[in-house]
């Protein structure tokens, strides 16, 4: 997306053949750094104690095929079976039947699978997965229905489901309690039906709880889980952001943040929204490593509903930050066009990935240029738009 | 024995020498290619996913742009795909492709405001989201490597390489007043300052050698350097000694200095090599501290070159002319200042284990050329003189040492 800043592959190249003219080593060096001067064009100014952004730039992706992270390459999102873009307004209500009692049965099959992700473009990550996708499906139900979710572990590992909400031990998904009646731990090649009411109504997640704990939420087995009130909740253009991580080189910190998996994608990708039209973010945190996570958008502020368990919300602000499996619904409207952008507050992991822009106004109408542009201007971003 | 030699002898019977000589290589060449080719039958693949090794070569810091040269030093290609840092995602170009083969380099043009002074570290993110670290310790720019550049690293080399060792050989004279008990005693003492240099340039060798490749090497670098150069001295030395002898002349006072020349100045070459990379990556400061200390260090090696004129003048050497001990000051000095450039321009970790290596070998041949002049009347090497010549010589290193810790 961002033009890259002065190199040029056409140059580097000349500095290839001279060196293989030259041969020794001694002789290759002052070639390659000579060359630098040629790129800068010997213009004393940019040679300021405080070195400036690169900036200028008329070189093209044709000239320029390896492009950064940041620089406009993304990731297969068709390899990968599941778009960010498509994640956030994906809401799977299950299959829903009338019982005798008059309650609704609201029925989901989920499969664990290991699949290998692409969560940076071109950094693959052998990821665990709920139906092939991370963050897995959002389930919405209704409050005090009756949920039946049956899980297959088609993975190498054992898993389990283990909802947040109010539930019986043996459906709780954790290895150890619940086995006599076949629940807890869930072998590779088995199935279990975890079953109970959607109780209470709000905000939560579900992940595995296999041991080692970290390492089964890290590799991408978790999930946002939305029980509506009865009454429900006011129309709205709603949205699931789960804030997530990837430790690549498990190290135990992450390499790459983002919202829905993948770095940068709302920068790439802008989420539309209207102008005036009440939008409602699902925030869920499930980072780990990390202890705290946070969300924060720009020129504007939202109601924050902690858990979304009340229908009154505790504040009106513009920064939220988050603990491990903390989640919380937020409210606002945009009264203007343009380019917003929302991220972290914890510049670390915005500069590591989560940072998206939403894009206001009729979006058949805007350009990807203008959050494009804005973006460039970052310290990171490096370089023009294209 | 004999039964084997037999059955050679009738295994190839009638063949040229150089055939039997070529029949085994032949029959290597053709198994390996029948090996490479069925792609290594019966072995399988590797037991578990490919180890990334990659080394970070030489980091170079322009305004707003941070050069990292890599080299794969693990045995599968490497992919370089995200580079982040302190902590950001960064733009980037990679000079030579982003998969970088095994044994080869890549070089990646990172887009980054970076401010003097400041500590950056950065991680370079493969395709399998493996990662590589390289450390930024102090940012400064990479001086450029223009004529004034080369000119400043030659005044630096001629600063402490050149004047002092040419100051120190000024204590020629002065040697020519000592007696000769006097005399062993300074062999003695240019033997502890030898030794001291062989065991600090070996352990700095080391030191360069463990950032280096491990496939070209590594530490084995600085021992073959020194192996190598220990031999080609020697080499050099038979094949003198066999035309001084064909032509009668008993300079052996010259020679020996000439040797401790050559020794020193390969050994200068490695300092200057320090000297001078340390001085690009902004490591070292120019300061007059700096300088005044080497000259001091080093102004002792210059006593090293004139001791063993002085011990070859009182055996019945002839008095040395200037422009022959201009020559070894040069000799010794010199290699300084192209150490320098080297060291400034075209740093290489594993270039400059090897040469540390070379510095090594070539004192311990030069000790072990030298070592016979500490003999006392009673043909005694380690006496009393000596033994005392040896610990100031090396007491003396020490501590002039420690004004110059690069």
């Amino acid at each position: 997306m961002c033009q890259n800043h002065r190199v040029s592959a056409k140059p580097a190249k000349e500095g290839i053949s001279r060196r293989r003219l030259l041969g020794g080593a001694a002789a290759a060096a002052p070639a390659v750094v000579g060359l630098g001067s040629l790129l800068r064009g010997g213009d004393g100014a940019d040679r300021a104690r405080a070195a400036a952004p690169a900036t200028g730039g008329h070189t093209g992706h044709a000239e320029f095929p390896h492009a950064a992270f940041a620089a406009g390459a993304t990731v297969d999102h068709r390899a990968n079976g599941f778009d960010p873009s498509d994640l956030l307004r994906d809401f799977d209500y299950g299959k829903t039947r009338r019982l005798a009692s008059g309650r609704v049965l609201r029925e989901w099959e989920i499969v664990a699978h290991d699949k290998e992700i692409e969560v940076a473009p071109g950094v693959r990550y052998e990821a665990w997965t709920y139906n092939g996708r991370v963050p897995g499906p959002t389930l919405r139900a209704r409050e005090g229905e009756s949920l039946r979710i049956r899980f297959v572990n088609a993975s190498q590992h054992p898993h389990t489901m283990h909802f947040h909400g109010i539930h019986r031990a043996a459906v709780d998904g954790m290895p150890g309690i619940g086995e006599r009646q076949g629940g807890g731990q869930v072998q590779p090649g088995e199935d279990f039906i975890y079953e109970f009411d959607a109780s209470p109504f709000g905000l939560h997640l579900y992940h595995c709880h296999v041991a080692p704990l970290a390492a089964h939420i890290a590799r991408g087995l978790y999930g946002a889980f939305v029980i509506d009130p009865k009454q429900g909740r006011p129309e709205a253009d709603e949205m699931v952001m789960v804030m997530n991580g990837f430790d690549t080189n498990f190290d135990l910190a992450n390499e790459v943040y983002a919202v829905n998996t993948v770095g940068f994608h709302y920068v790439n990708e802008p989420i539309a929204v209207k102008r005036g039209e009440l939008v409602r973010i699902y925030l869920v945190n499930v980072l780990e490593y990390d202890p705290l996570n946070s969300f924060h958008v720009h020129a504007n502020f939202f109601q924050h509903y902690p858990t979304g368990t009340s229908l009154q919300p505790s504040e009106l602000t513009d920064t939220v930050i988050q603990g491990q499996g903390q989640r919380g619904i937020l409210e606002l409207e945009f009264p203007f066009d343009g380019d917003y952008m929302f991220h972290a507050h914890v510049s670390e992991f915005a500069e590591l990935g989560w940072t998206g822009f939403f894009r206001v106004g009729d979006p058949s109408s805007m350009s990807r240029t203008a959050a494009a542009a804005a973006y460039c201007k970052l310290p990171w971003g490096g370089g023009s738009p294209s | 024995m004999e039964a084997e030699a037999r059955a050679e002898r009738s295994l190839g019977d009638g063949l040229p020498a150089w055939a039997l000589g070529a029949i085994p290589l032949a029959l290597i060449a053709v198994a390996v290619g029948v090996f490479a080719l069925l792609g290594g039958p019966g072995l399988g693949d590797r037991t578990g996913p490919p180890v990334e090794e990659v080394a970070v070569e030489r980091t170079v810091l322009r305004p707003g742009e941070i050069e990292l040269t890599l080299r794969n030093d693990g045995p599968d290609a490497v992919r370089i795909a995200q580079v982040a840092v302190n902590d950001a995602y960064a733009p980037f170009a990679a000079e030579d492709g982003n998969e970088i083969g095994r044994l080869d380099s890549t070089t990646l043009t990172i887009a980054y405001p970076w401010i003097e002074g400041e500590a950056y570290e950065i991680f370079v993110l493969t395709a399998t989201g493996g990662t590589i670290d390289a450390e930024i310790p102090v940012a400064a720019e990479t001086p450029e490597a223009d004529a004034g550049f080369y000119a400043l690293m030659a005044l630096l080399g001629i600063y402490v390489g050149v004047i002092p060792v040419s100051l120190g050989m000024l204590w020629l004279p002065f040697l020519g007043r000592l007696g000769r008990r006097w005399i062993g005693a300074v062999i003695a003492f240019t033997i502890g300052l030898l030794a001291f240099l062989a065991v600090d340039a070996g352990l700095e060798g080391l030191e360069i050698a463990a950032e280096a490749p491990a496939a070209f090497g590594g530490a084995a670098l600085v021992f073959l350097g020194a192996l190598a150069a220990y031999l080609a001295l020697a080499g050099v030395d038979a094949h003198l000694a066999q035309r001084r002898e064909g032509a009668g002349a008993a300079t052996g006072g010259a020679y020996l200095a000439l040797l401790v020349a050559i020794g020193i100045g390969l050994h200068n070459l490695g300092e200057g090599l320090a000297i001078g990379s340390s001085y690009a990556t902004g490591a070292l400061a120019l300061g007059a501290f700096l300088v005044v200390g080497f000259a001091i260090h080093n102004t002792t090696e210059g006593l090293a070159i004139v001791a063993p004129l002085r011990e070859g003048a009182d055996g019945g050497g002839e008095r040395p002319a200037l422009p022959r001990l201009v020559a070894l000051g040069l000799i010794a000095g010199a290699p300084a200042i192209l150490g320098a450039w080297i060291g400034a321009s075209a740093f290489n970790p594993s270039l400059a284990a090897l040469l540390f290596g070379v510095g090594v070998g070539a004192i311990v041949r030069v000790i072990v050329q030298i070592a016979p002049s500490m003999r006392d009347g009673s043909g005694r090497l380690l006496n009393s003189t000596a033994v005392a010549g040896l610990l100031a010589g090396i007491a003396v290193m020490y501590v002039t040492g420690l004004l110059v810790a690069v």
